[in-house]
């Protein structure tokens, strides 16, 4: 069993650790659904099994209710544009993020996020951002990378750049993560998280602890009025 | 300090193409027929499989013309396919930037012992196989994507099935020998001993597996990635239809619902005339295609 494994399976106290990264935690309590129409599914369906939350693929419509996060994997976002508008989900998405659900887009799922695509017409309109496609250029240029994001500790954190956006300007409820050269590589609106990189195609689950804290507040806040 | 080219950005870029369908493309409106159809990326050639059969003698490399032209219309990945073992065409397509190269057995082999050292480019590379033994050793010399072979330009399905069962049930061997018969079951499968270790450890290929050569129908597409494939090659199977948007459009959702019956019946309906195909028994060992570069 590797370290990672055996941190995830404790339960961690309140805040983040003394490097400033997400706290492995209790995660079980939590249903993260991963948008499987097309691309890195199974990555981060992995990924948020190691920290200890239920992944679900989400492939048909209604599944999105029972879920407390969602994660729109990267892919070729022209391919899920097109089957996310034909299958209704972009109603159902937008509907989650109303409600407080944390939304997690990485890559093409940062594009879908987007007010503003450049050249393209938004796909599920929902945060203040302008991104550009293929930013870096074509495959040839796809790269990885050491990234400082301070929310996830002191650690560089490795970004894996393939045919890669970049978030090119926010709107005032924007938070900047990280950034890289000239742009915006991880932004924050409220309970949407938009990543311009894959954190699922590396080991390091510190990204998805930190999306998985949201779904957690969230949970927690949806309870006390109950108790 | 950025570093392209390395393994894990070549792989992750196929790992974007999962559940996708790549298609053949001649010209740059079909390559626009083909991303408005959903295709997660195109094949830019000169010709399909199923006229290169007809043509017959030596099949190269696309012009550079026909495949810019296609870069230009897209903006979706853009593959494109050298014979096995050019590598200067192989460089050419990689000053080309296109984003992926198909080192294909569809095209006349240049060499017919050696494969590319694909470790020396840039560009990711997808290799067709017909066997784990075969996807191994093209993974060794560095492929990011694997394609099992089937047998194109036929649209006959038979082969794509057959290469994609022996590819799987060869890995359950691995994964289920002890480790004491490892090293002999990687000399019988001709497989580089530290990839059939990695196999086991991970229950598949390290690497996206596609399945290719002969799908032509949305049932085709569906059997396949039931049987387990990534995503699906189609070639001729599209333009050598009689309505190629639709037929296009209907693969594409029925790879993505392909444990969903009642949608590839809906979107197998009134398609029109698929492609002719060829039946197997009809093709000599000369005229095999997967039978080049093993």
């Amino acid at each position: 069993m590797s370290t990672e494994q055996i941190r995830d399976g404790q339960s961690g106290g309140e805040g983040p650790l003394p490097d400033g990264s997400p706290p492995p935690r209790d995660y079980s309590s939590l249903t993260i659904g991963v948008l499987a129409l097309q691309g890195a599914v199974s990555e981060h369906l992995q990924c948020v099994a190691r920290c200890g939350a239920r992944a679900l693929a989400v492939r048909r419509s209604g599944l999105l209710q029972e879920v407390d996060g969602l994660i729109i994997p990267g892919g070729e976002s022209t391919t899920i544009g097109r089957l996310s508008s034909l299958y209704g989900y972009a109603e159902e998405i937008k509907e989650l993020a109303a409600a407080g659900k944390p939304v997690l887009g990485t890559c093409a799922g940062a594009i879908m996020l987007a007010k503003k695509v450049a050249g393209q017409e938004p796909l599920i309109p929902l945060m203040e951002m302008e991104i550009v496609r293929n930013a870096f250029g074509r495959q040839r240029e796809s790269f990885e990378t050491e990234l400082e994001i301070p929310v996830l500790g002191t650690e560089p954190f490795c970004g894996v750049f393939i045919r890669a956006p970049l978030i090119t300007a926010v709107g005032k409820g924007v938070e900047i993560l990280a950034s890289y050269g000239p742009g915006i590589v991880f932004a924050r609106e409220k309970n949407l998280l938009a990543v311009a990189f894959h954190p699922e195609l590396t080991e390091d689950l510190r990204l998805h602890r930190y999306f998985l804290e949201l779904a957690l507040e969230r949970q927690n806040a949806g309870r006390r009025p109950a108790e | 300090m950025a570093e392209r080219g390395t393994f894990r950005v070549k792989k992750g870029m196929a790992e974007m193409q999962k559940g996708g369908v790549i298609m053949d493309v001649t010209t740059p409106e079909q390559a626009k027929i083909a991303e408005a159809a959903g295709a997660v990326a195109v094949m830019a050639l000169e010709r399909v499989p199923a006229d290169i059969r007809a043509v017959g003698g030596v099949a190269r490399m696309a012009d550079p013309e026909i495949i810019l032209s296609i870069m230009e219309a897209v903006t979706i990945p853009v593959m494109a396919k050298c014979r096995i073992g050019h590598f200067a065409e192989a460089q050419v397509l990689e000053a080309l930037a296109v984003d992926y190269i198909d080192e294909s057995e569809v095209l006349t082999p240049a060499d017919e012992k050696y494969h590319i050292n694909k470790h020396q480019f840039t560009v990711p590379f997808v290799c067709g196989a017909r066997d784990l033994g075969e996807a191994l050793r093209r993974i060794g010399e560095g492929a990011a994507m694997i394609r099992t072979k089937g047998e194109p330009g036929t649209g006959n399905v038979v082969e794509a099935v057959r290469h994609l069962r022996v590819v799987r049930e060869q890995i359950r061997a691995v994964v289920n020998a002890p480790e004491e018969e490892l090293m002999h079951l990687s000399k019988e499968l001709g497989a580089p001993y530290n990839l059939v270790l990695e196999v086991r450890k991970l229950g598949r290929l390290p690497v996206v597996n596609f399945a290719a050569g002969g799908i032509a129908t949305p049932a085709d597409a569906a059997l396949m990635m039931q049987l387990g494939a990534d995503g699906v090659f189609v070639g001729s199977g599209i333009f050598k239809a009689a309505d190629p948007f639709k037929r296009a459009k209907a693969i594409v959702e029925a790879t993505l619902h392909y444990d969903n019956p009642e949608i590839v019946a809906r979107v197998s309906r009134g398609l029109g005339e698929a492609m002719p195909g060829l039946d197997m028994a009809e093709l000599g060992a000369a005229d095999r295609m997967q039978l080049r570069g093993v």
